[in-house]
């Protein structure tokens, strides 16, 4: 076990309930101080892989080191780890000190230490003067800054947080964002938070790792998981993608290039393009990556042309469908509305609009098997 | 209009009436026991004679009452605490552990509820003089744990069960063992069923009369010692004042015991 397999590491796990597994062999290294976050559409298995880095489950098979420690064999309460419950577990019989003050009995800390330990906690949690408060007279925001408090205070290793912000409504959640990212630079401790919200993922996190139906997709930073997604559904999960078939044909250029249904011969960036001529690819670019205007750009390296076949204002941007020759589906384009607007832009006239884009947008994906 | 409450809570007045009337056939036959208690006169029969507190009196200065009523009293004090104890270690393996046969399990603890007591009252009575073993309040306090442990894990079981079991997690991932968990998070949470458990299981105990009818040695319970004044015409208006006494202490705690075991309940999301 060396220090460059990172400070949490995940090697090979699996997770069986019963016959139906919920973890399938996932490895993965978070760094000491990341903020890292588990992203997934509910019933994935964030909790669960959670759950087992909390001692709360039992790995079926693989193993958990946790700063080097391996810990199939240290049950929850030696751990040094320490979790935000989704329901935040906010023990309703102690009040706010005694809740964020449970953890430190067994360091048997003078009353005024202890005391003042706590009165720092709520000072980091913006909840001062709170300390007498009933645990069943807070809010759900003071709520989950009281279970934050409790967990901090211990100074964890790694501080785990199962969807803290959910039960929020949107403008305290998007405060608490904030709140929740200084706060962990501030405190430098690892944190492993998990989330169904990509825009929270994408905001919050240093790395993300993609999760569906028990697997790991991707593990990478949230610019690398939106403009190099691996795989058309972790590309479809974050963000809007169009997709095109295409197979691959060099010309010895400088730059790859590939047949590419409805856009034709197009160059690609060479990093992406690892395929043998001939292969079949999926070509990805996200809808604003591409530039809508009436005429053929000028000086553009390439450019389609097709038709406007619906489109949408929506404030900050707009939506266009544009339908090109050779292509069935519309390609989405998103365009911001950096002048004034007149509401959406008139398509009755069935108007012919061209489409280019830089090439170094492009992602290349496998080919899909399912068609 | 909007006050009339949802569709289920409106007031319907038919069923208001049948409640009344229900209550009243059912406790009309108890009220008569006060009543007669302190009328002056041995004869239970109307018209009423003019109040006294002769009968109690005669109560208080009576011995074998005050022994009765100690025995009475130890039993019930051991019962409840056993079998609040069993209730709770029960009530927790019921709604902790995902085992088979877990609704099989809680209907046969509920048994004793619809077994009739003249039923287990033989059988022990038969199973201790088998294995040699005198009758005695022990053997009282054994056939009360029976009839009493139903009640307790019935009086338990919804505490647990409303329980969040991210609860005793949250203490576990705190650093707390399974031990400081029970006693610094579970156990003050469910304390109020706790004690809810404790009066109700005393009540029951305290009341109880089929069992240790048949399981009683030479000390008797208070039911018992009622039982031993009937055969006495004159006593009778004395074995009125206890009963009256009994009623009303059971009704009271009966009602604290209900009273407590909601606490929190109803708040409760
Ligand atoms: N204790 C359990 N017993 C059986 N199945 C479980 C248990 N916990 C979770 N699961 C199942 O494992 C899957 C993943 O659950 P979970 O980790 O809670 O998902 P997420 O947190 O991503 O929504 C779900 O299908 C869930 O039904
Ligand atoms: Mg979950």
């Amino acid at each position: 076990m060396t220090t460059s397999d990172g400070f949490i590491s995940i090697r090979h796990v699996n997770k069986f309930f019963g016959s139906f597994q919920a973890i399938e062999d996932v490895s993965m290294n978070i760094g000491q101080g990341e903020f890292f976050s588990l992203l997934g559409a509910s019933g994935c298995g964030k909790t669960t892989l959670l759950r087992m880095l909390a001692g709360f489950e039992s790995t079926s098979s693989g193993e958990i080191y946790i700063d080097g420690q391996p810990t199939s064999d240290v049950p929850p309460h030696h751990r040094p780890v320490n979790m935000v419950f989704q329901s935040y577990a906010i023990f309703p019989h102690l009040n706010v000190r005694d809740n964020i003050a449970y953890g430190l009995r067994k360091q048997k800390l003078p009353k005024a230490k202890r005391d003042e330990m706590v009165e720092e906690m709520l000072e980091l949690i913006k909840l001062p003067g709170y300390g007498q408060r009933k645990a069943t007279e807070l809010s759900g925001g003071q709520r989950q800054r009281i279970a934050l408090a409790r967990a901090l205070i211990l100074r964890p290793k790694v501080l785990l947080l199962d969807e803290p912000l959910g039960a929020l409504d949107k403008q305290l959640r998007e405060q608490m964002q904030l709140e929740l990212r200084a706060l962990q630079r501030q405190v430098g401790i690892t944190f492993v938070f998990v989330t169904h919200d990509q825009e929270e993922a994408l905001t919050l996190s240093d790395r993300i790792a993609v999760m569906s139906g028990g697997k790991v997709l991707q593990v990478d930073t949230p610019a690398g998981l939106y403009e190099t997604p691996k795989t058309r559904e972790v590309a479809s999960f974050i963000g809007n993608m169009n997709f095109f078939q295409g197979t691959v044909r060099r010309n010895g250029a400088a730059m790859g290039a590939v047949e590419t249904e409805g856009l034709g011969h197009i160059p690609v960036p060479l990093d992406q393009l690892t395929k043998p001529d001939g292969a079949p690819v999926q070509v990805a670019l996200r809808p604003e990556k591409f530039e809508l205007s009436p005429t053929r750009p000028e000086g553009a390296l390439h450019a389609v042309e097709g038709r406007l076949s619906n489109a949408a204002y929506l404030g900050e941007r707009s939506h266009y469908y544009v339908s090109i020759a050779g292509k069935d589906q519309p390609i989405a384009v998103s365009t911001q509305n950096l002048g004034r607007m007149t509401g959406a832009p008139d398509i009755s006239g069935d108007a012919p609009m061209w489409l280019s884009w830089a090439p170094e947008a492009i992602v290349i994906l496998d080919a899909d098997e399912t068609g | 209009m909007s006050d009339q409450g949802t569709y289920i809570k409106r007031p319907n007045r038919p069923l208001q009436i049948y409640a009344m009337v229900f209550l009243f056939v059912l406790y009309l036959p108890i009220l008569f026991i006060p009543m007669f208690s302190f009328n002056d006169s041995i004869y239970v029969r109307f018209p009423l004679q003019g109040f006294t507190f002769q009968w109690y009196g005669e109560l208080w200065n009576r011995q074998p009452v005050w022994n009765a009523l100690w025995n009475s009293v130890k039993v019930g004090a051991v019962v409840a605490v056993i079998s609040t104890i069993l209730g709770v270690v029960a009530a927790r393996a019921i709604t902790r552990y995902r085992m088979p046969g877990k609704s099989a399990l809680v209907t046969f603890i509920m048994m004793p509820l619809v077994i009739p007591g003249i039923i287990f009252g033989v059988a022990l009575l038969v199973l201790m003089s088998r294995m040699g073993v005198p009758l005695s309040l022990y053997t009282v306090t054994l056939g009360h744990l029976i009839v009493c442990l139903p009640f307790a894990v019935a009086t338990l079981l919804p505490r647990f069960e409303g329980f969040d079991p991210s609860m005793e997690e949250a203490s576990a991932d705190l650093g707390e063992n399974g031990w400081w968990t029970f006693w610094r998070v579970t156990f003050p949470m469910v304390m109020p069923g706790v004690v809810a458990s404790l009066l109700l299981t005393f009540t029951i105990s305290f009341d109880e009369f089929i069992m240790a009818f048949f399981l009683t040695g030479t000390d008797p319970t208070l039911p018992m010692y009622i039982w031993g004044q009937l055969r006495f015409p004159q006593e009778f208006p004395s074995v009125l004042a206890l009963s009256s006494l009994i009623l009303f202490v059971s009704f009271i705690l009966v009602f604290v015991a209900q009273w407590i075991g909601r606490l929190g309940l109803d708040k409760d999301t």
